[in-house]
């Protein structure tokens, strides 16, 4: 996975060093429930980034003092692997990884029913196994995926994209050489498509207003499309289910009434 | 008051359900007048509530469910159960013994010991509190023998089938004694290990094919079926040493 710096990273046609329009995503593939010891887990490629997620919980919590009295603890650990990246990184957790874990932990709560289970923890594990920027975002997906395979009420899917300036263009869903290109702007959103909110919104780099409108309308835009992956991906694990069910649902639910 | 699905469509979280004068059942929430799903799981509805028949869940406890729990500890006067749920349940000894405690005589861990499994019925909880476990009702107590096997709480309703037709069948058709836990785990019991291992592949069958019709059926003719095999083998056996 060498990677070379290209001269330029969009050339004159609008296509990006990696042959991408300039509000076109890379590939997004996600497979849901593939662990088998957690509770709930799910696995996205997008580009090059692999990402693991698994949910344990709601369970007890241990140590006792961080259970909350009132809703579950949401737990998020996000970590890279030491292969993760082309210079071995150290498997300690970064002052970066500390401060993802915190962010997504904050893009995922609003769309949990923490207050059903007070008192319990959702321990939330995200591995990146190769990382090629935006894995945030492809964190807070595949994360997001992870707690509704663990059976876990949410208020909705939580979908997160980036979209940034590259060489003076608006461009979607920036891959790591782009992002560290010089003077850009990276804007990592996580939304939440059916209910229309951002619970994640950041920014490096520098933006003028309309360009930061710009960019925000398009990663809300690329959260849509991941939402529809998500979803897909959600189903196919049930697909099964869902063509053979009949009228045996209905008999089971009168049973559960009894 | 518009429907956006069908019955039994598959539906995932944040899926807007129906609109204005439904009530919101099991596993979905309203906002604004808008029912949403929570959890992936078949869409269902009557005249007046809208629901989601969660396809993976865990246990919540309820009061007046028969639960199955393993003993995490043995304290002074009471044990700590483990019953699948978020919550540890909690049995006193009180509510073990028919008659009052005496923490000096009484040698709580010959009753439950760590590791024992129990049936038992939840008496208390709520979400402040955690469960409340007695096992003085009939029926009730220590698992003498047998294995447990655990399942999604979800599937619990299948596997007991309409009016009792599916767990009746498995008991008659392979002979073991089977206890279900609301909670998800099951006891089976059986005269032998391979009558217990029947009933084991009937309740997995049931458990990945919950969604099916005819499912009794197929579970009577998968017994029956491996029963047969099962004879063929033993007369095969059996021949030779007789001769």
């Amino acid at each position: 996975m060498s990677q070379k710096k290209p001269e330029k990273l969009i050339d004159e046609k609008d296509i990006r060093f990696d042959n991408r329009k300039l509000n076109e995503m890379r590939p997004v593939k996600i497979e849901v429930g593939i662990l088998g010891n957690a509770d709930g887990s799910a696995y996205i490629e997008q580009g090059k980034n692999r990402i693991l997620a698994a949910v344990y919980g709601p369970r007890e919590i241990h140590p006792k003092h961080q259970a909350l009295p009132d809703r579950a603890a949401l737990r998020c650990r996000y970590h890279m692997a030491p292969f993760s990246v082309q210079e071995r990184k150290s498997p300690a957790p970064s002052r970066r990884e500390v401060e993802i874990s915190k962010v997504m932990r904050e893009a995922l709560e609003p769309s949990v029913f923490t207050e059903y289970y007070p008192r319990t923890a959702i321990d939330l594990f995200v591995e990146v196994l190769q990382a090629d920027g935006g894995t945030r975002c492809a964190g807070i997906t595949v994360a997001s995926l992870a707690l509704a395979d663990a059976g876990i009420p949410m208020r909705d899917l939580v979908s997160a994209c980036a979209a940034g300036k590259v060489e003076s263009r608006i461009v979607l869903d920036l891959s790591d050489v782009e992002d560290k290109s010089s003077d850009g702007a990276d804007v990592p959103v996580a939304y939440m498509p059916n209910l229309n909110a951002v619970t994640l919104l950041q920014m490096d780099g520098m933006l003028t207003p309309d360009e930061f409108e710009q960019v925000l309308n398009l990663a809300v835009e690329g959260c849509k499309q991941i939402g529809q992956v998500q979803k897909e991906a959600l189903r196919a694990k049930y697909v099964t289910a869902k063509e053979v069910a009949t009228e045996t649902e209905e008999e089971a639910e009168e049973e559960a009434k009894e | 008051m518009p429907i956006f699905h069908e019955k039994r469509q598959l539906v995932t979280p944040g899926d807007l359900l129906a609109e204005n004068d439904y009530i919101n059942g099991e596993n979905t929430y309203k906002e604004n007048g808008k029912i949403y799903a929570t959890r992936v799981g078949l869409f269902d509805h009557d005249d007046k509530r809208i629901f989601v028949v969660a396809l993976k869940s865990f246990y919540i406890p309820m009061v007046g469910d028969t639960v199955i729990g393993k003993v995490l500890e043995v304290m002074l006067s009471g044990w700590i159960v483990d019953v699948r749920a978020p919550y540890v349940a909690l049995l006193r000894a009180s509510d073990a013994l028919e008659r009052p405690v005496r923490p000096q005589r009484d040698d709580l861990p010959a009753l439950f010991d760590v590791g024992d499994m129990m049936i038992a019925k939840i008496v208390a909880y709520d979400r402040t509190r955690d469960p409340l476990l007695t096992v003085l009702e009939r029926g009730l107590g220590k698992v003498a023998r047998g294995q447990t096997i655990e399942i999604t709480p979800t599937k619990i309703p299948r596997v007991i089938g309409k009016k009792g037709s599916m767990i009746t069948t498995i008991k008659n058709e392979t002979g073991c004694q089977v206890i279900i836990g609301q909670n998800g785990r099951i006891v089976i019991a059986g005269k032998t290990p391979e009558d217990e291992r029947l009933a084991i592949m009937a309740i997995r069958l049931v458990e990945q094919e919950a969604h099916t019709t005819g499912l009794t059926d197929r579970v009577t003719e998968m017994l029956r079926k491996e029963k047969v095999e099962k004879s063929d083998k033993e007369v095969a056996e059996n021949v030779p040493k007789e001769t």
